[in-house]
C-alpha cells in the first residue's frame, strides 16, 4: 500500500492549477491512493475543485483562521503531522511549494527531491540541476518518506471528472506566532496567467523602456497571450518581478513562446525549454537565443512588432 | 543586533558552460572556474549593509565543504565579513545535512539573523534555509527582495509568483536572498590583503554531526534533451507563414 499526500496551493480561496499537475506526477508512482490537503480559512471552493481531479481519493480540509495566508512556518507543522500516514508528500515547485515543502521534509527528518521532471521508478526521479544543463536521477532509500516538489512545467494537468470525498481533518500541531502575514502586492492583470497561458510574449532589455513594453502588451492582447520578461527587463524596472521567466523566475511551458530583444542567457532558457514552439526576434544574428529557437527572425523589434500586430 | 551568520557555498561559476561527463557520473569540474554562489554574495552584501547602518556588530561567514572552499571564504572576508568558519567535509553534503550542521553552529554562535542564498546554482535544491529554520524552530523569510529591521522583528518582502509578499518575523530568523535584494560590491585589492589576517576557523563536520549519510542516492547525470534545430525566416511575412503552418496563429 503506498499513499500520496499532496499539499494544495491556493490563490485566495481558489485552487491553483499547479495542484492538478502534482496529481499527474503522483499517478506516475502508481500509488494506491492520492489525497489532497487543503489548508485555508475557507476550504470549500478549493476542496470542491480538488475533489473533481481524476485520480484523487480524498480531500482533507484543515480549516482554521491561522491558515488564511500560506505561511510556511504555520503550514509545515500541520502538514508534517498529517504526513505521518503517507509514503509520499508532494507539492508544486512554485514559490509556495518551494517555501513550505523543505520545511515539512526537515520536520519529518528526511531530504527532499526538488523539481521532479519525470518518475523513473516509484523511488527514483529525474530532476534538473545546474540551471537545467544536466538532469540528475536520484533514488530515495527504502524506509524514508518521499517529500518532493513537482516541476509544474513538466506535467500536464490531471483531467477533471473525479468525485473524491471531502472530509474535515483536525491537527494538534502547535501553530507558531513568530511569523505574521502583512500584505501581498499583486498587479491586477486581465491577462492570462503566465504559468498556465498557452501563448506567452516576452520582452528583454532590448525593449528599452516600460513605455516600449506597450508594444509587447498590444501583441499579447491580439493573441490572447500572457506577458513575460527577462531578468534584465525586470531589473531595469520595465515590468514587475512576477513576470520574470527563467531559472530564478517562472519555469513555463506554453505552446508558443515569442521572445523580443532577449539574448538567451542559459538562466533565461531554463525557463522556456519545455515550450512547444520558441520564436526569437533579435537584431543580433549571433544572439544565443537563436540556438534554441524553432523560428528565428533577425530584425529590429521596433519594426517587427508593429508589423506583426498589424498583419495578424 | 549582535551577530549575523551568512552562508557561502562554493559552486561552479554561473558563466561556465556545464558539460555532463561522458560516463554520466557527474558534471565536468576539472579546471573549471569556481565562485561563491551568486545568491550567497547577495546574502553577505545584505549583512554588510546592516552592519554599516549600525545595526549589527559582527558577521560570520560559513562554508561547508573541502579545504578548497577557503578561497571563497577569503573572498567573503575581503568583501567585509569579520571572521569565517569552514566546516570541513570531503564528501558532498546535501541540504538536510547542511541544515543540521548549520543548526549546530547556530547553537554555538547564537546569531540574531542567518542569511542564506535562496538556492545553490549547482544542485538548484532551494531547501537549506527552510530546513535550517524548521530544525531551529524559527521563522523563515525566503526569496527576500527587501529586508527591514525593527528592534526584535524584521519585515521582509518576498518575491512570490503572485507578486510581492510582505511578512513580519520575530528574531532570530532565517532569511534567504533573491537576486533583487541588492547588488553586491566588488572586492578591492587592499581588502584582499587585509582579509588574510582575519580569523578563519576549521571545524570537522564530524564534530557537528554524527550522521551525514546522504538522503538521496545519485543514480546518474545526463545531458538535457536537445531541441531540434530551428529555421530562420527573412521577414514578418515569413514568420507569420511559419506560425500558420504550425497552427499557432490564425
Ligand atoms: C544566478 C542567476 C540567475 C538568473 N536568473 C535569471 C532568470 O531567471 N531569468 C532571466 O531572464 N535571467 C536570469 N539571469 C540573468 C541572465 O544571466 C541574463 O543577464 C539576462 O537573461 C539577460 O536579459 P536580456 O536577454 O533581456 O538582456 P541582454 O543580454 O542585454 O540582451 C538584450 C538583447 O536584446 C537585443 N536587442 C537590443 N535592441 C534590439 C532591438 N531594437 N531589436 C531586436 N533586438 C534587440 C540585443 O541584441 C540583445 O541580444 C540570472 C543570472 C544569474 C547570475
Ligand atoms: N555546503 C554549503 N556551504 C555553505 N552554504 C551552503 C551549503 N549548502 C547550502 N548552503 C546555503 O544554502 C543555500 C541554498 O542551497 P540549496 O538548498 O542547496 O539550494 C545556498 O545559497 C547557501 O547559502
Amino acid at each position: 500500500m503506498s499513499k500520496v499526500l499532496i499539499i494544495a496551493e491556493l490563490n485566495g480561496s481558489a485552487l491553483n492549477p499547479s495542484t492538478a499537475k502534482c496529481v499527474a506526477c503522483a499517478q506516475a508512482v502508481s500509488p494506491d491512493s492520492i489525497d489532497i490537503a487543503v489548508f485555508s480559512h475557507q476550504c470549500a471552493d478549493a476542496a470542491a475543485t480538488a475533489a473533481g481531479i481524476t485520480g484523487v481519493s480524498r480531500v482533507l480540509c484543515i480549516e482554521s483562521e491561522a491558515n488564511r495566508h500560506p505561511l510556511a512556518a504555520v503550514l509545515a507543522p500541520q502538514a508534517a503531522e498529517l504526513a505521518a500516514d503517507y509514503d509520499y508528500v508532494f507539492g508544486p515547485s512554485t514559490t509556495f511549494g518551494k517555501d513550505v515543502m523543505p520545511r515539512i521534509a526537515a520536520l519529518l527528518g528526511v531530504g527532499q527531491v526538488s523539481d521532479i521532471m519525470s518518475v523513473a521508478s516509484p523511488r527514483s526521479f529525474a530532476r534538473p540541476v545546474y540551471a537545467g544543463n544536466a538532469v540528475l536521477t536520484v533514488e530515495v532509500p527504502e524506509g524514508k518518506t518521499i517529500v518532493a516538489t513537482v516541476r509544474t512545467a513538466s506535467w500536464k494537468d490531471a483531467p477533471t471528472g473525479g468525485s473524491a470525498s471531502v472530509e474535515n481533518a483536525s491537527v494538534t500541531a502547535e501553530i507558531p506566532a513568530h511569523t505574521r502575514f502583512v500584505e501581498l502586492a499583486s498587479e491586477a492583470s486581465e491577462r492570462p496567467d503566465l504559468q498556465t497561458a498557452k501563448k506567452v510574449i516576452s520582452g528583454g532589455r532590448g525593449v528599452g523602456s516600460s513605455e516600449n513594453f506597450d508594444l509587447i502588451y498590444q501583441l499579447a492582447t491580439k493573441l490572447g497571450a500572457g506577458v513575460g520578461a527577462s531578468r534584465a527587463a525586470v531589473d531595469a524596472g520595465y515590468v514587475a518581478n512576477d513576470m520574470q521567466v527563467g531559472q530564478t523566475g517562472k519555469i513555463i511551458a506554453p505552446e508558443l513562446y515569442i521572445a523580443f530583444g532577449i539574448s538567451g542567457a542559459i538562466q533565461h532558457l531554463t525557463g522556456i525549454k519545455d515550450a512547444g514552439t520558441i520564436v526569437a526576434v533579435n537584431k543580433d544574428p549571433e544572439a544565443p537565443i537563436f540556438e534554441i529557437a524553432d523560428i528565428g527572425l533577425v530584425g529590429d523589434l521596433f519594426e517587427v512588432l508593429p508589423e506583426l500586430e498589424q498583419k495578424l | 543586533m549582535n551577530k549575523i551568520l551568512i552562508c557561502l557555498k562554493r559552486v561552479v561559476d554561473y558563466n561556465v558552460r556545464i558539460r555532463v561527463k561522458p560516463d554520466g557520473d557527474g558534471v565536468v569540474t576539472d579546471g573549471v572556474k569556481m565562485s561563491i554562489n551568486p545568491f550567497d554574495e547577495i546574502a553577505l552584501e545584505e549583512a554588510l549593509r546592516i552592519r554599516e547602518a549600525g545595526n549589527a556588530e559582527e558577521i560570520v561567514a560559513v562554508t561547508i565543504g573541502s579545504q578548497d572552499c577557503q578561497q571563497q571564504l577569503r573572498t567573503g572576508l575581503a568583501m567585509g565579513a569579520d571572521r569565517a568558519i569552514l566546516v570541513e567535509s570531503d564528501t558532498e553534503i546535501d541540504p538536510l545535512a547542511a541544515a543540521r550542521a548549520l543548526h549546530a553552529l547556530v547553537e554555538k554562535e547564537s546569531p540574531d539573523l542567518v542569511i542564506l542564498g535562496k538556492q545553490a546554482i549547482d544542485d538548484d535544491c532551494n531547501q537549506t534555509g527552510q530546513m535550517l529554520a524548521a530544525i531551529w524552530g524559527r521563522p523563515q523569510a525566503t526569496f527576500a527582495s527587501k529586508l527591514e529591521l525593527a528592534g526584535t522583528t524584521a519585515k521582509v518582502t518576498r518575491e512570490v509568483d503572485a507578486g510581492l509578499e510582505t511578512i513580519e518575523v520575530d528574531l532570530p530568523a532565517v532569511v534567504t536572498s533573491d537576486l533583487r535584494l541588492n547588488e553586491p560590491r566588488y572586492v578591492k585589492l587592499p581588502d584582499i590583503m587585509k582579509a588574510k589576517k582575519k580569523p578563519l576557523e576549521n571545524i570537522a563536520v564530524s564534530e557537528l554531526l554524527g550522521d551525514t549519510e546522504p538522503q538521496l542516492n545519485a543514480v546518474g547525470w545526463a545531458p538535457p534533451a536537445q531541441r531540434a534545430k530551428g529555421i530562420l525566416v527573412d521577414d514578418v511575412d515569413g514568420l507569420i507563414a511559419a506560425l500558420r503552418e504550425k497552427d499557432l496563429v490564425t
